[in-house]
């Protein structure tokens, strides 16, 4: 990647610095010096790290293992693996769970090969000399800027279920009338499908920067080279960008992975008032933020949220895997 | 032969971007349109799309109808998403700066150990320390400091800034503190002035993070008088009967601020995003 090169500062010539440090000799003082001063530097971030991130991670694995209620009387009461066993195997309470587990999961398969296959067809396209090039690459990019709460919005009227919704009326156009108004949102056949649609629209700009950045970075010539050969486009494609980005494309495979599990606003602000058919499209933190907020159960949606980190780590640990081998040679 | 096919080639890549990017933008272009028409002609099919009756009649409305203690002040929801923005971005440049400059640059016993926690936090998503600090913090729902706060230390901008700092040739550093310069004199003096792109790439991305926040909120504030933006975006869109005019023109003054910073500020952006992501 091209490193940001620093401006090229002129050595600070500075007319009056302050007193000049008599203990101007040795190493060990300097050292000494700087042991604090990097101690003083690091540790408000550090503190805030700790305090907003470390100590609430260790304790919502904590929480997990009791019975604790916000506005309850009762005392929290060590539950074990309770919560666990609830999530996964009550009858009563497991339904929503691995309902939400079974969502993401089809979001996430569904998501990771069209979005980053998307981008990439994007950033091919956008990987040209040609003028006005910026342009379309602002444009794609421009949804990425846009709060998913108004993404929903936008979407919840494009999808609108009366025939005077954007696509059904633009659908009873193309079909003469034989098509009839669709519930996309509120059925439950098509709701995950449309907030695929939307989250993709919403995000796939953001992979194409990325590709794109990786695509500039294969030298021309083997371009060159290719051409001399004679190549066709799509070999070209094949032994030339393909393995020029493999690197890069596995790491945005994994990345939408990461994020296509930590998807809550969009699920969150349509079933809120979109009519969107909540049980096809619960996902694990609408779970745990409805556990916790709605039925103030924090025990309960600790450990929703411990799975949550769990499944997150193991993707991540997945693409260090296999993005490292690349890099080596 | 390819130079007869160059020009037609030229042409197939313009016609294939404009016919996809037209389909991209439909959305915003139908959000804007919709914001300057008349409630009732908005969800109205494809006749939508036709810019019939344009005023910024919406817009005065969305501002006479959020403008009572009840449903909260725009301005003010206005007011709370730029003050948090303002809180975590300005906060966040300082504190996470100088920690990677402390742990890039000075030399002291433990700092491999320190960053080395810097890094594995930052494989932890807020989403998986959401509920745990929403029971901690339970008596500071609806206060700006929690929705602020929590957001200032940033273990992915801290990591940008060092990626930054270690690209710094050392014989800088080395003249400014021949001429007497302490670390924080160095730091303030000498680094900062000449990490520019880094400041800007990590502040925008801070700012367009913080603008859309809506998980946070949604767990922390109910009362209207410190609700952020993109929270009230949820709650307007939800009301019955839904004035569809209003609700586009709400939610284009929701995207405005982050629309112009990413107009003026995009090269940074970016360059950002991609440099992080292909280091990653």
């Amino acid at each position: 990647m091209k490193t940001v090169e620093p401006a090229p500062a002129a050595p600070s010539r500075r007319e009056q610095g302050p007193p000049v440090n008599p203990v101007k000799r040795a190493r060990p003082v300097r050292t000494n010096r700087d042991w604090a001063h990097g101690l003083l530097m690091s540790a408000p971030a550090v503190a805030g790290l700790i305090a907003f991130v470390g100590i609430p991670f260790g304790y919502a694995v904590v929480l997990s293992f009791y019975n604790v209620r916000l506005g309850s009387p009762l005392e929290p009461t060590f539950f074990g693996i309770e919560q666990y066993r609830r999530l996964f195997t009550d009858p009563d309470l497991s339904g929503p769970f691995l309902r939400a587990l079974l969502n993401n999961l089809t979001f996430a398969v569904v998501v990771v090969p069209l979005q980053t296959g998307l981008a990439l067809g994007l950033a091919i396209l956008l990987n040209r000399k040609l003028k006005g090039i910026g342009l379309f690459r602002s444009l794609f990019f421009m949804p990425v800027v846009f709060p998913m709460a108004l993404v929903a919005v936008i979407w919840r009227l494009i999808l609108a279920r009366s025939d005077e919704g954007l696509l059904n009326s633009a659908l009873h156009a193309v079909s003469f009338g034989n098509w009839g108004a669709f519930d996309w949102l509120g059925d439950g056949a098509t709701a995950m499908a449309s907030i695929i649609v939307l989250s993709v629209w919403q995000g796939v700009g953001f992979q194409m920067v990325i590709l794109l950045a990786g695509l500039q970075q294969i030298p021309g010539e083997l371009y060159e080279a290719a051409e001399l050969d004679r190549a066709p486009r799509w070999q070209q494609f094949r032994h030339v960008t393909l393995p020029g980005i493999r690197g890069t494309l596995v790491f945005v495979a994994m990345l939408t992975s990461v994020l296509s599990f930590r998807v809550f606003d969009q699920v969150y602000v349509l079933i809120h008032g979109g009519g969107l058919d909540e049980d096809a499209t619960r996902t694990v933190m609408y779970q745990a933020v409805t556990t916790a907020f709605d039925q103030n159960n924090i025990g309960q949606a600790s450990a929703i949220t411990v799975v949550f980190f769990l499944i997150v780590v193991a993707l991540t640990l997945i693409q260090r895997r296999l993005v490292r081998p690349d890099n080596e040679d | 032969m390819a130079t007869t096919r160059a020009p037609l080639r030229r042409f197939a890549d313009y016609a294939v971007l404009g016919i996809l990017a037209f389909i991209f933008v439909l959305p915003v272009l139908y959000l804007l349109l919709g914001s300057l028409k008349p409630s009732d002609e908005v969800l109205n099919g494809l006749t939508g799309f036709l810019p019939t009756h344009l005023s910024f009649d919406n817009y005065a409305a969305v501002l006479d109808a959020l403008n009572s203690d009840s449903t909260g002040y725009f301005w003010r929801f206005m007011g709370i998403s730029l003050l948090v923005a303002f809180v975590v971005v300005t906060g966040g440049l300082f504190v996470n700066s100088m920690a990677a400059y402390g742990m890039s640059r000075l030399k002291w016993r433990g700092r491999e150990a320190v960053f080395t926690l810097v890094l594995l936090l930052m494989l932890v998503p807020f989403e998986s320390v959401a509920v745990p600090l929403f029971y901690m913090f339970n008596d500071q729902r609806d206060t700006i400091f929690i929705q602020a706060v929590p957001f200032i230390a940033n273990a992915f901008s801290i990591y940008q800034f060092h990626t930054f700092f270690r690209s710094i040739p050392p014989s800088i550093e080395e003249a400014a503190r021949l001429d007497g310069a302490g670390p924080w004199r160095t730091f303030f003096a000498v680094i900062v002035p000449m990490s520019k792109p880094v400041f800007a790439s990590v502040a925008i991305l801070t700012f367009l993070m913080q603008w859309g926040s809506f998980l946070w909120p949604v767990l922390m504030v109910s009362d209207p008088s410190v609700r952020p933006l993109p929270l009230e975006m949820s709650v307007f869109q939800g009301q019955q009967p839904p004035d569809w005019g209003q609700i586009l023109a709400f939610g284009v003054l929701l995207v405005l601020p982050v629309l112009i910073v990413f107009a003026f500020f995009q090269r940074w952006f970016v360059q950002g995003v991609a440099s992080s992501a292909v280091k990653g």
